[in-house]
């Protein structure tokens, strides 16, 4: 655990960026957007034929392709710190999300042990993720979340959003990670993620694959805008 | 031994690679670094074609029915795509796309159709991750990382359809070696 000392020395958060002034956070999403439609762009076959001159043999080109990936991806430019707290961010708020899902008596039975389950498995994201950030430096803070939580019906609906949110989240972060270690380790939690996204998918009788046969992968903004009303 | 399972065999490196004291217990395996993109690729490639072969063909030859075929018939499609997309990955890149192998499929009726295809989707996300952080184009690995999150939500459909575990390794899908990965999947190609 981070030495509760230390907090005040912490680089900024995910969540204090969401709480950084207007005109900062705006000018923030706007540099973040160009990126957006560059990452969009590179999604699925478009990403393997665009992709093909980076795989030659050449070395120099490969870390020419990188170099630029890296550089595109601005909202991560601060390195594998603050992309494993962003991810520490959002599994703070999905281990929370399933804690009062469970408590919330609208799930029994199958469904029920599967949110548990689930649950479960988020917890040990947010226990890796923080190993890995006291590794590199200071944890995030960890988030207050608030849930709608109405029906059965509409948890399910917002867990399916969480999770295909998760998934593009991990998704969009993969190339942007330095270090292979912690690479592996995102990826390892990103099928789970999938995995989890499917299961609500099919639970409200949509497709497992909402995108195909490639998963598409969401910006950091994107992902942080998307999640701010669930942030107390 | 024919050209893919010979590239199969062939692009395997022994010994699990990144330590996996830095980031604790739930990375176990990789693939060996120097194992270059384009045999990433074509190690992929033969998977896919696998898989779709499995899908379009097995799943016909079975006679599956209800939501076995939907999903077959989606499964398989998504497949084929990720096929195409190796294969253009690897010409684009300079490489040669390995060709089909021929199959077989030791499957006889529904549910053990379902069974190997949990198998195999298991195995192809085990596949990708462990390749994952071996790939040195980070377009490359965007895009493989695409893919493999496609397979995790097939691995996850085909549970839910059989009553098999959702997550089979947990709260961190296991990375496979391609040694792992070979023993899963040779014994299917002929």
């Amino acid at each position: 655990m981070a030495d509760p000392n230390s907090t005040d020395a912490a680089p900024m958060g995910v969540v204090e960026q969401l709480a950084r002034d207007d005109v900062e956070r705006k000018r923030f999403l706007k540099m973040a957007g160009k990126s957006i439609g560059s990452v969009a762009a590179a999604t699925g076959l478009a990403a393997f034929i665009s992709a093909c001159g980076s795989s030659s043999s050449s070395s120099s080109s490969s870390t020419a392709a990188a170099s630029t990936t890296t550089a595109t991806a601005a909202p991560s430019a601060t390195g594998d710190l603050a992309i494993v707290n962003y991810a520490l961010t959002l599994e703070y708020l999905e281990d929370q999300f399933y804690d009062k899902v469970v408590a919330s008596g609208l799930f029994s039975g199958t469904t029920l042990a599967t949110l548990k389950l689930f649950g479960s498995e988020e917890h040990e994201h947010v226990l890796a993720l923080e190993t890995v950030a006291n590794k590199l430096g200071t944890p995030a803070k960890k988030p207050v979340g608030k849930f709608p939580l109405t029906s059965a019906a509409a948890v399910t609906k917002l867990a399916a959003t969480v999770e295909n949110l998760g998934a593009a989240a991990y998704l969009g972060q993969a190339p942007n990670i330095q270090s292979k270690e912690i690479l592996a380790a995102a990826l390892s939690i990103h099928t789970i993620e999938a995995r989890h996204a499917a299961t609500f998918n099919t639970l409200l009788k949509l497709s497992p694959t909402p995108n195909g046969a490639f998963g598409s992968p969401a910006s950091m903004s994107t992902v942080l805008a998307a999640v701010k009303p669930f942030i107390a | 031994m024919n050209r893919a399972s010979f590239i199969l065999r062939g692009a395997m490196t022994a010994g699990a690679v990144y330590g996996a004291t830095a980031v604790g217990p739930f990375v176990s395996n990789a693939f060996a670094s120097g194992t270059s993109d384009i045999e990433i690729l074509n190690f992929a490639l033969t998977l896919e074609y696998l898989e779709t072969n499995f899908y379009k063909v097995k799943g016909k030859a079975v006679n599956l029915s209800g939501e076995a075929k939907a999903l077959a018939a989606e499964f398989g499609a998504e497949e084929q795509e990720h096929v195409g997309a190796l294969t253009q990955a690897i010409k684009n890149g300079g490489g040669k796309p390995v060709a089909m192998p021929k199959f077989a499929f030791p499957v006889t009726d529904e549910k053990s159709f379902l069974k190997l295809a949990y198998t195999l989707e298991n195995v192809g996300v085990g596949a990708y991750n462990g390749a994952g952080p071996s790939l040195t184009s980070k377009a490359l690995l965007a895009a493989a990382g695409s893919i493999v999150q496609v397979e995790a939500r097939h691995a996850a459909a085909i549970a839910l359809l059989t009553g098999g575990m959702i997550t089979p390794s947990g709260a961190f899908d296991t990375a496979l070696t391609k040694a792992t990965v070979l023993k899963a999947a040779g014994p299917l190609i002929k």
